[in-house]
Parts: C-alpha cells; structure tokens; sequence
C-alpha cells in the first residue's frame, strides 16, 4: 500500500471553540491506484489531502506513505518524505516565480538529488512544455502553468501523487487536457494519485471514489 | 538540496535587480556615512594621540613665564644650577608647520620626540635637521634639512632644540618640562625664576578632550544616517519577504525543512548585507578622504589641533561599520525569520498584500511613539550631559518617526471624507493604502528633514549670535600686539598724547574652583560700558568692576564652577570678589574672568599689557603713525575688520563638515523613496488596474502617483518643522552647553525652512519619476493580466 491513513481525527479552534473538521478516516490506497475524494466546501477534503500529503499533522490515527508512519516523523522528516515519496499539485499552481519553467520542473527533484533529464525530458514532451522551457511563469497561460506543475510533481518520481483541484483554475477543455496528461502519466510511472474535487466529471474518471461529509467518509 | 534551495533563494534577486539594488545600496549608504565619519575620527583621534606621546603633553608638569611668549636662556640656566631639574622647550611655526625643539639630552625618558631624535647615530646628521611625517615634510621650505619619519605626528616637524632656534631665529624658550624626580632641597620657583609659574600635568589643555564634542556631533551624525539607510534596509528585507512567501511556502512543501530554509535564508542575507557594507566602507572611505580637508580645517581654527591629511584604512573603523551593518541587517531580519518559523505550512496561497495596512502595527509604531516622546519630557528635565542630550534627541527623533504613519492616516482619512469627487476620493483613499509600503520611507525623509531643519536652525542662530558677538567683542578699530614693557609703555604714551582711548588687556593664567582659567585685566571705560551684552548682571556691574569690588564671568566658567551673579568667586587665595554678571563668550571653550586694570596689577605688579585695543576713526593713518613713531611692527597691528573676516572665515570652515552630512542625509533619504516606490511598483499594478479599467488613462494615473509623492513629502515637512525647531533647541540649549559651555539664543528663519520643503518635495518629485513613468508606460497586455489572473 502507498498510503494507508487509520482513524485520523483533526479539529481546529477558531472563535466560536473547537471545530472538528475529521472524524476517524480510515482508507488506503494502492500503486497505480487513482482516487478521487470529493465533498462539500469544507467538508475536510483538503485538510485530509494536507495530512496524506505530511503537509499536516493529524491529532489522532495515523498515516503511513510507503510503509512509513509520518506521524512518527519530526518536521524533518516529513520534509524528507515530501521531497522523495510524495508529490503535489496545488489549484494555485505553486511555482517559483523567478525560476524558469525548466528550472522550476526539474526544482523538486533536485532537492532530492535526483535529476533524471531523460525522464524530464518523457515529462515535458508528453505536457507539450518543450518549447516553454526557458520561460518564466508568468508569462505562461494558467493551463500552461498547471502542465508545469503536473511536469514538476512527474518528475520528481513520487510514489504518491496529491492533487488539490488540479483543474479548479482551468476553464473545460484546458482541464480536460490537463487531466488526460495527468492520468497518462500516472499511469506510466505507476504512482498512487489522490484527486480532492468538486466535479462529478472529474471523480467519474478515478479508479474509486470517496465522499467527505462532516468529517467522516460516506 | 541547498544547492536547489539557494539557487531558487538567490534566482529572487536576479529577477528583481532593483531590490537587489535597493538592498545593497540602503546597506552601502548606511555604512559608508557610519564609516565615513567613523574614519575621521579615527584619523584625527591617533593624530592627537601621535602628538601627545611625540611631545608628552599632559605627562609632566611644565614651568611656563607668567608674562609674554618667551623664557630667557638666562632663566633656564638659573634654574638648573640651582637644582631644577627641567629640560628645555621651544615651540614655533615656520611655513604652517608646528616646529617644536627638544633637547635629546635633558628630556625626560618615555617622550616619542627622544625616540626619534636618538635613533641616530650620536652626534651625528640626524641632528642637524628635523623630523617631519612625508605629508609635513612637503610643507617645509626646501632649505629645511628635514628628515621623514611617518612616526611623527601630522603638522608637526621637531628637532634639537639649537636646531629649531636657528630656524625660527630667536634665542628664547617656550617652556620648560619639570622632570619627574626633584631633589628634596630644591629651593622656591619664585626665588629662583620668578616669572616663571608652574603648569599642573592635568591642566595642560588636552586636544582630544577638547575636541570630543566636535567628534561626537560627527559620530551623531553618522547615526543618523545609518538610521537612514537601514529603513531602507528594513523596508527591502520586508517587501523581499512578503514577495517570497509564496516562494518559501512551495520550497517548504517540495520538502525542504524549515531550519535548512531559515539557516539558507539569514546566509543568503548576511552574504548580501556584507557585500553591501563591504561597498559601503568602500564609499565611505571615499566620503571621510572627500570630508577630510575641511575638517582639519574646522578642527585647526577652532582647536588648533592638527590632524594628518591623508587617510589610513584602520580596523577600528571599518570593523565598526562593518559589524553594525550586519547587526543592523540582523535586526531587521529577526522579525522575518520569526514570521517564517512561525508562518502555517499552508498559509494563503495568495500573497499577503505588503501595502496592506495592518491596524496592530500602527497601534505598536503609535504606542512606540508616545512612550519615546513621552520619555523626552524626563530626560530633557532630569539628566544631564552630553550623553543624555544625544539621547534627548534619538527619543524626540524616533518617536517623531514612528508617530508619522498614523498621523499622516488620520490626515489622508480626513482629506478623504471631504472629498466629494470619486476620482479624488479613490486617491486618498489610496494613499493612505500605500502608507505602510512607504512608511519607512517617509520616516527616513522625516528623519532627514527634521535634522536638516535643526541644524540650519542652529547653524543660523548660532551665525547671528557669533556675529553679534564679534560686534561687542570686536569693537576697537585696530589691534595692537606689543613685545617688550617699553613698546606698551611707549605706545601708551602715544596714544595718551592723541587723547585716543587705549584699551589694554592684561592676562595671565591661572586655577579657580579648581578650573584653569585665563584672568584678564581690562580698563573699564564707555567701549566696555557700550558694547558688551552681559546675559545676566547686577546693577551698575560695570561700576563695580571698575572700582575693584566686582568680577565679571564667562558662561563657559558660570557653568562649570556653577557661579552666578552675586555668588562669590575666589580669584586668588587672598582676593575673594563677587561676580558682578555673566557674559556670553562664543570664541573660546577656556573659562575667563574679567578684572579691572588695578585688581589685576595689584595681584601681577609684574605683568604688562601686551594688547592694545585702539578706538579711532582714522585706522589707516594711527596704524602707520604707530609703526613710524612707537616702533611697532606692522605685522603686529591687526584691523579690526582683518579679525572679524578671519573669525567668520573659521565659524563658516566649522560647519561645513555639517552642511555636507545633511545633504548627504537628505540624499539618502530621497534614494530611500525611490527605491520604495520602484520596489512597491510591481505590487501597484494588480491595485492600479481595476482603476485603469474604470476609465482612467495610465498618463492620468502616473500623473497621481507623482502628485501623491510629493504631497506625502510635503506632509512630512509639515510634520518635521515642530520637530526640526525641538531639535534645534536641543542642540542650541543643551548639546552646546554640554559640548561648548554656552547656551545660544534661538532664532526662527522660516524663509529657509520653506527652501527646504521646497528641496524635499522636488526629491520626492524626483523620486517618483521613474516608477511613475514607469507606469505611464506599463503596457495594457499586463494590466489586463491581472484580470486574466483573477479568472
């Protein structure tokens, strides 16, 4: 299994007390497995991708990404396990604007140290990138911006794949696009893909599906 | 992993070179105006210190005459046949150089100038000319044998006391160096030399404490500066952060962990802040070897002390620069960091607006400003010293500048509700959204002009004082300067026949409240009763004076000894005498009281007037009758205009180290605008747009942005007037009593003030040039995408 989360719980506080936003998840998720969670506005989706993602810690249970529990981990460690067995794409896109698009695709890998330029190379014809590469972000389309972030998460050879509304920003045919690029290439490296998403379209295209509501999977 | 972080750090930069510029040039400013004042003082400090250890002045006591310049050869010999061990001294200038003798042979061990003179060969060449450092040597007459030796203090030049006497062609003595071990039976001075009085080790004027004012002024000003610069620092570290955040947030979810990213960011800083100072001392070095000349000069005129013209790269100075620099970055830095350890992994995406107000920083900048202001009342009423004063004004300065954004909001807020017309309602309403952005900017201008307003203030009152001064000080037509008892009895008695009122001035120096002070004795008459401004006096003093029974004080002496008018002072063990008023000296930093002729003989029966002030009103013929028939030298006759050019000539040399350093303070805070503006420039876009949009042209809008400039610096020029006037009282009623020993009176010169405002508003002007046209010319295509961006 890539990710197995037991029993996660996470509250927050805000004015009015505790407010818990996840009740006891429980799920996994095999290689080559593509999965879509969907539910309403704040139903806990992307809090649940944050902790699958060690981007957060939960308050109880636990998550293991490739047999490691990260709720084991320090801040250390969790970075460690995001830039070597996980991979994100956010609905921001989250690039680094001063870096070009080349530098920014082959960016996570060279944090782990491992630049395989063939395989950049796969990535970036496969997302029609070639000829953006020494361009810088800004001068990208918003769907052009999110092929570089999809480029970049490939590249760097995750076993887990998190995406936040990948397509949130894209207009129709540009997310239908984007998503095609992203399950092609899911599937060539055998990564697991978790989708968070509102669209019904989009969850209809993942191998299975789950459904947040006040916390607890339905 | 930190090669691909730091390349991602640094690639920031290199896409905005104007924060990087900003960034290194707010650092190269503020160190190279710390560094550079830093640098002469540090030059003029190892100069005193040269010429104290070359001549061992305030080591030994030293028997000077009572009267006249000069001791006899004859005196000397008396002395050391009848066991007084002195050694000889003859001091003189010859082509502007301080030429000083000693003999190798008498001098006491641990003086530099036996050092240098015995390093030779015994007997030999070395003691046939002087010693002189390369820069004094040059100054020298090509028939001076002089031989160089960088050891030797800057403006100096000594040799064998038979040496010097050749060349400044006399036969007398200056002083005497009363060497540490007497023997027991040595007779009284008085019995063996009695025109001879001894001057205490102590009393003998120290350069470098006399000086300490003018070196301390001069390291204020280099704070401020600094000051100055590193709001610009502070607002590029700030902007450069707010920027990146989006940044940091993505390195930190690729996994890069938190202490790698902190630790790769403070080296990315400190690199960059030492690259900056690193230029900074460079131009600070430049600044001190630019400043240098003038003040030598101001040092010369005011102190006589010789500073050495050229300028050495000593660690003392640019070690300074160089840690307050990263110190200062350091601080500025601080804030970030904690904002980054402390910053939520998943906070917004969205990048928090800089310019985005937030009301819990104007609370603390307002709570800063009232607790700073708050705490000038009880420094300025309870301390004292020269300390307490630069702390009066760092209190009186910082609140000033930390009240102005909230002050400058609740005027823009004001201005905005008035507004009726949308367009001009949006600009103040947009101004005062772009007040946080440029705070620090506008604090740093505020800081400049206020300073720039209190040292004209200053400057100007203390011109009109000084010149009022030299009126009443000044007031005989013509200067006579005698040599002998005979040339001032004869030259009295010329006068006397003319029926001209002569007017001599007996001096002597001597020790009051444990003070040295010089005692004058003066002939009372109408130039005294007509011309002379007491600050503070009894009935009829002039009176009292006159007939033995009163003194008159300077302020330098009234304060120090802390004797007022009526207190009673002490002039010898014998004669107590009440002070009868308080005059204000502007000339001088000694203590001086003033006698009448007969108290002051009847204590010095032996002592003769050698100056003469002469009324008349034909100067051109008395001078030339006074040369033919008294036989004085015309050199030693001196119009009264002479005096009065030359003493402004000095006060106009004192300031102009002053006048330099605000200018460059206010350039520096101008750059400190312009670099806001160009960094805050790119952030205007996505808030210009929509306006754009709405109808307005982008020629309109950069119109407003430089309209809204220089309203802003007008703004601060209001808000610095009261604080320029609060700081020039500062420095006029407390720093200069505490540096001088005199309190000037306050003058206002609002025609000055408005020119000033005028220049800060043409800075501002200046400053938003660029990025206003900058936005004049921002094409459609990139406003447009913030729309795209929105979608």
């Amino acid at each position: 299994m890539v990710l197995r989360l037991e029993n996660i719980e996470k509250s927050f506080r805000d004015s009015e007390g505790v407010v818990p936003v996840l009740r006891g998840v429980s799920f996994d998720l095999a290689a080559g497995q593509t999965l879509a969670l969907r539910g309403e506005s704040g139903s806990g989706k992307s809090t649940l991708l944050h902790i699958a993602g060690a981007l957060e810690a939960p308050d109880a249970g636990h998550v293991w990404v490739s047999g490691k529990d990260l709720t084991t981990l320090d801040d250390r460690g969790r970075a460690e396990m995001r830039r070597t067995d996980i991979a994100l794409v956010f609905q921001q896109f989250n690039l680094i604007p001063s870096l070009t698009v080349a530098q920014n695709i082959t960016f996570q890998s060279a944090l782990s140290g491992a630049v395989d330029r063939a395989h950049v190379e796969q990535v970036t014809d496969a997302l029609g990138l070639s000829s953006q590469m020494k361009k810088y972000p800004e001068a990208l389309s918003g769907g052009q911006q999110q092929r570089v972030a999809i480029a970049r998460a490939i590249a760097a050879k995750p076993k887990l794949m998190l995406a936040d509304e990948p397509t949130g920003n894209l207009d129709e045919d540009t997310a239908n696009d984007v998503l095609d690029q992203l399950l092609k290439l899911v599937a060539q490296t055998g990564a697991a893909l978790m989708v968070v998403t509102h669209s019904p379209a989009i969850a209809a295209r993942m191998d299975r599906q789950l459904h947040l509501k006040n916390g607890r999977l339905t | 992993m930190i090669r691909a972080c730091l390349w991602a750090l640094l690639s920031h930069w290199r896409r905005n070179p104007v924060q990087l510029f900003a960034y290194l040039a707010g650092l190269a400013l503020a160190t190279a105006l710390w560094s550079g004042v830093q640098a002469i003082n540090a030059e003029a400090r190892a100069s005193y210190d040269a010429a104290a250890a070359t001549l061992g002045e305030g080591q030994f006591d030293l028997l000077v005459p009572r009267q006249g310049d000069g001791i006899s050869l004859d005196q000397y010999v008396s002395l050391r046949r009848s066991g007084w061990l002195v050694s000889p001294v003859i001091d003189g200038r010859l082509d502007g150089v301080r030429l000083v003798g000693v003999d190798p042979v008498t001098s006491p061990t641990g003086m530099g100038a036996v050092d240098i003179l015995g390093d030779g060969e015994p007997g030999l060449g070395r003691l046939e000319g002087v010693f002189a450092n390369p820069q004094t040597a040059l100054k020298l007459d090509p028939g001076v044998q002089v031989t160089v030796d960088a050891s030797v203090a800057p403006g100096l030049a000594i040799g064998d006391i038979g040496i010097v006497q050749k060349l400044l062609q006399r036969d007398d003595l200056t002083r005497l160096i009363v060497l540490p071990d007497q023997p027991i039976d040595q007779p009284d001075l008085s019995l063996v030399a009695p025109g001879l009085r001894v001057q205490p080790a102590q009393q003998v004027a120290d350069v470098a404490q006399l000086t300490d004012s003018f070196h301390l002024n001069l390291t204020a000003f280099g704070l401020l500066s600094f000051a100055v610069g590193l709001f610009i620092v502070h607002s590029t570290i700030g902007l450069a952060f707010e920027q990146r955040r989006g940044m940091i947030r993505t390195l930190r979810s690729l996994g890069v962990p938190l202490r790698t990213l902190v630790t790769l960011i403070v080296a990315e800083m400190m690199t960059l802040a030492l690259i900056g100072a690193g230029l900074g001392i460079i131009l600070g070095y430049l600044i001190a070897a630019l400043l240098l000349p003038d003040v030598a000069a101001t040092l010369r005129g005011l102190y006589g002390a010789e500073i050495s013209g050229t300028l050495e790269l000593r660690a003392s100075w640019w070690v300074s620069g160089l840690l307050l620099a990263v110190l200062g970055t350091a601080a500025a830095l601080s804030a970030r960091i904690w904002q980054i350890a402390h910053m939520p992994l998943l906070a917004s995406v969205r990048p928090r607006a800089w310019v985005t107000a937030t009301a819990s920083r104007f609370r603390l900048q307002s709570v800063g400003a009232v607790v700073l202001l708050g705490a000038a009342v009880p420094v300025a009423l309870i301390s004292d010293g020269l300390i307490a004063g630069f702390a009066l004004l760092g209190c009186l300065l910082i609140g000033a500048a930390l009240a102005l954004p909230a002050v400058a909001a609740g005027i823009l807020t004001v201005l905005e509700r008035r507004t009726v017309t949308p367009v001009w309602g949006w600009f103040w309403a947009d101004t005062r959204q772009q007040l946080p952005g440029l705070s620090l900017a506008l604090m740093a201008l505020l800081l400049a002009v206020s300073a720039n307003i209190g040292v004209l203030t200053m400057v100007s009152s203390f011109r009109l004082t000084f010149v009022a001064f030299l009126d009443q000080r000044l007031a005989p037509e013509l200067f006579v300067q005698t040599e002998t008892a005979d040339q001032s009895t004869a030259l009295e008695a010329f006068l006397h026949t003319r029926e001209i009122e002569a007017l001599p001035l007996l001096r002597t120096g001597t020790t009051v409240a444990d003070l040295p002070v010089e005692l004058y004795g003066v002939r009372v008459g109408p130039t005294y009763r007509n011309s002379w401004v007491f600050l503070d006096a009894a009935p009829q003093a002039w009176d009292l004076v006159q007939t033995g029974k009163a003194a008159v004080v300077n302020e330098q002496l009234a304060r120090r000894a802390d004797l007022w008018v009526g207190d009673v002072l002490q002039v010898t063990p014998d004669l107590p005498l009440p002070i009868a008023a308080v005059v204000g000296d502007y000339g001088n930093p000694q203590g001086q009281i003033i006698v009448s002729e007969q108290v002051f003989t009847g204590l010095y029966p032996d002592i003769y007037p050698t100056r003469f002030g002469v009324r008349t009103s034909g100067a051109a013929n008395l001078r030339a009758a006074i040369v033919t028939a008294v036989g004085i030298d015309d050199g030693a006759i001196i119009a009264q205009e002479a005096i009065k050019a030359l003493s402004l000539e000095v006060f106009e040399k004192t300031f102009v180290v002053t006048s330099a350093l605000n200018v460059l303070t206010l350039g520096v805070a101008s750059f400190a605008i312009l670099m806001s503006l160009l960094t805050l420039a790119d952030l205007r876009v996505p808030q210009l747009a929509p306006v754009w949009a709405l109808g307005l042209t982008r020629r309109r809008l950069g119109w407003l942005e430089l309209l809204r400039a220089v309203l802003l610096a007008g703004l601060v020029f209001v808000c610095a007037i009261p604080m320029g006037l609060g700081l020039a009282w500062v420095l006029l009623s407390v720093i200069n009593v505490e540096a001088f020993g005199w309190k000037l009176p306050m003058y206002l010169f609002p025609f000055d003030y408005l020119r000033l405002g005028f220049y800060a508003m043409v800075a501002a002007f200046l400053a938003a040039a660029w990025p206003a046209l900058r936005l004049m010319r921002t094409p459609p295509a990139t406003l447009l995408r913030v729309f795209a961006r929105e979608r």
